[in-house]
């Protein structure tokens, strides 16, 4: 598989990343090796085996759907960049 | 004082030779005139640590004394901590002041420990050499021109160096035991679940456990037993009865299997690392145990598998991070989407840039399947290949790290050689087994040479027990580097 420059601006765009066209090639350059690395994972077959998305055969806890934690607006909005009328801001989006 | 083990400690505590304000004095006066030449720490607050160490001191003296009460522990900055700065090694999160105290942390101060502060890290916990830390550099106190290893290389450097007794880590494909290695200290990654992960900044999700980092096997015991259980906030957190990890430290091991891959001791093996792990294996048989080959030939693939799992769940993970909620807002921008592209961009460094592009590839439309599940399908065969292995033997070993510490910056320009340096430490979290690295010697240039132990699920109290019988006959562990006085 060959990664492309458009394949990295795609994904960092995808990723929100903002990368320069010089930032571009040069990640380009690692990423190629790193899959370089991991194509030999194309080699195994591995028809049948099921897929192991965690260390141990456990399903996830269902709760109860309640608060538990009370109202921590405060407390969090204290550490946002910026907040206003008990929300967060952020650049308008709708005109 | 600086080189007692933790029940030493809390011996010299309980008896009053010692006060917790004199113990945490002494450690942050250490931190304070060290710490320059090893970057260690980034955050340390003493008049914090000593608030803790006074009611330490009283519940000390109204009776109330637990294994760790008084003591000074280090805390990995990837751990949040409520009214300190958690900052996981990134400029992303320079500014962010946790409003919760992760679990582990919680259960340290209901202890009545004392935390001494937060340790320095690859940014993220990716990587294998503390270099990527926004906060510059950790140095390995054996060799100052040379790494500590990573991610955890803050805490590994701390205990080397005496700045703390003990300290917690996070292990994802080795960030414990890498480091553990390379600077001569014992580290333990548990099972997954084992640990909660609750207010441990996320990396990989399905990989990334909390484990203790200290001087000694005994001392691993001790912190493991007060970080450990379930915890209803960490989905994957297992619900099991607690145990006292130190049952086994006396535990006999004559007659233990010790089943020995051929694949950790081949190619890429430097030759002095060979040395000091075979020197070890002899003195296992000396001490009555026996060597069975096992074969773990799919262990080859556990890069290639975890370079596409753990990008994959970090690029999920740290989407979280768009300068909206907390952390770091770029000064300029002209929209929403230019706001979080050059949060990001700005954030973020280089290795996580890296990771996170990779993960967003292979989880993209028309790579998933044959990336992802093809990974989490060959993580399967790993975890099986374990399982059998663990059928002809009680406990798996072999070296923690290809070589010992290498240069500061040798590595940085080559992604993939860096991430070479985890082929041994990798497998054991993709099969969620748990794993730990002892001292065993040093290598041709006076560096330290790390053991690596690995077990079946749930057999942490047996591994710690194999590796105290073995510092009980040894004194690599009690090495304590020139210049740390």
């Amino acid at each position: 598989m060959a990664l492309s420059l458009d394949d990295v601006k795609r994904i960092a765009q995808l990723a929100r990343l903002e990368v320069t066209d010089t930032e571009a090639h040069q990640v380009l350059a690692q990423l190629q090796a790193i899959f370089a690395l991991i194509e030999e994972l194309q080699s195994v077959d591995t028809r049948g085996i099921d897929p192991m998305s965690h260390a141990r055969p456990v399903a996830l806890r269902m709760r109860e759907d309640h608060v538990t934690d009370g109202n921590l607006r405060e407390l969090f909005h204290s550490i946002a960049p910026q907040v206003g009328a008990g929300l967060y801001l952020v650049p308008k989006i709708i005109e | 004082m600086i080189d007692a083990s933790l029940s030493e400690l809390a011996q010299a505590l309980s008896g009053k030779q010692i006060s917790s304000v004199e113990l945490t004095q002494l450690f942050l006066e250490r931190a304070q005139r060290l710490n320059p030449g090893l970057n260690a720490f980034v955050t340390l607050d003493p008049e914090a640590s000593l608030a803790q160490a006074r009611a330490a001191d009283e519940r000390i003296s109204g009776g109330q004394l637990q294994p760790l009460t008084g003591i000074p522990i280090a805390l990995k900055d990837i751990f949040c901590t409520k009214g300190w700065l958690t900052t996981c090694g990134s400029k992303i999160l320079s500014n962010f002041i946790a409003p919760y105290d992760a679990h582990v942390v919680e259960l340290l101060k209901g202890a009545g420990a004392v935390s001494l502060g937060k340790t320095n890290m690859d940014e993220f916990a990716m990587g294998s050499s503390s270099e990527t830390s926004h906060y510059g550099p950790v140095r390995n106190p054996w060799d100052r021109d040379t790494v500590p290893g990573g991610s955890s290389g803050g805490s590994a450097a701390a205990v080397a160096a005496r700045l703390a007794p003990a300290a917690l880590g996070s292990d994802t494909g080795g960030s414990i035991r890498q480091p553990a290695a390379l600077c001569g200290i014992s580290g333990l990654k548990p099972t997954y679940g084992v640990v909660s992960r609750y207010g441990m900044i996320a990396f990989a999700s399905s990989l990334d456990q909390c484990g203790p980092m200290a001087k000694s096997a005994s001392d691993l015991a001790v912190l493991l037993t007060a970080v450990a259980g379930f915890d209803v906030r960490d989905s994957t957190s297992l619900e099991r009865p607690s145990e006292d990890y130190r049952r086994d430290l006396d535990r006999s091991i004559t007659g233990l299997r010790i089943g020995l891959p051929k694949e950790f001791f081949g190619e890429g093996l430097a030759p002095d690392v060979a040395r000091a792990v075979e020197a070890a294996l002899a003195d296992f048989r000396r001490l009555g145990c026996q060597l069975v080959d096992v074969g773990l030939p799919q262990s080859r693939l556990s890069i290639p598998a975890y370079y596409v799992l753990a990008p994959a769940e970090a690029s999920s993970n740290l989407a979280r991070f768009d300068g909206v909620r907390y952390g770091y807002r770029a000064p300029e921008y002209t929209d929403l989407r230019d706001m979080y592209m050059k949060t990001r961009a700005q954030g973020f460094g280089a290795e996580v840039k890296r990771r996170i592009l990779i993960g967003t590839y292979v989880l993209s439309h028309g790579y998933y399947d044959a990336y992802y599940l093809q990974a989490q399908k060959v993580r399967r065969l790993i975890a099986q290949e374990f399982a059998d292995a663990f059928r002809l033997c009680d406990v798996i070993m072999g070296p923690t790290a290809p070589t010992t510490a290498f240069r500061l910056g040798s590595k940085t320009a080559d992604p993939v050689q860096m991430y070479l340096n985890d082929i041994y430490t990798v497998p054991a979290p993709l099969a969620g087994i748990p794993a730990l690295s002892i001292p065993c010697g040093f290598g041709d240039t006076g560096m330290p040479v790390g053991l690596q132990i690995m077990g079946d699920y749930f057999q942490e109290a047996r591994m710690l027990g194999v590796a105290h019988q073995y510092q009980g006959t040894t004194d690599w562990h009690r090495r304590r580097p020139a210049g740390c006085d």
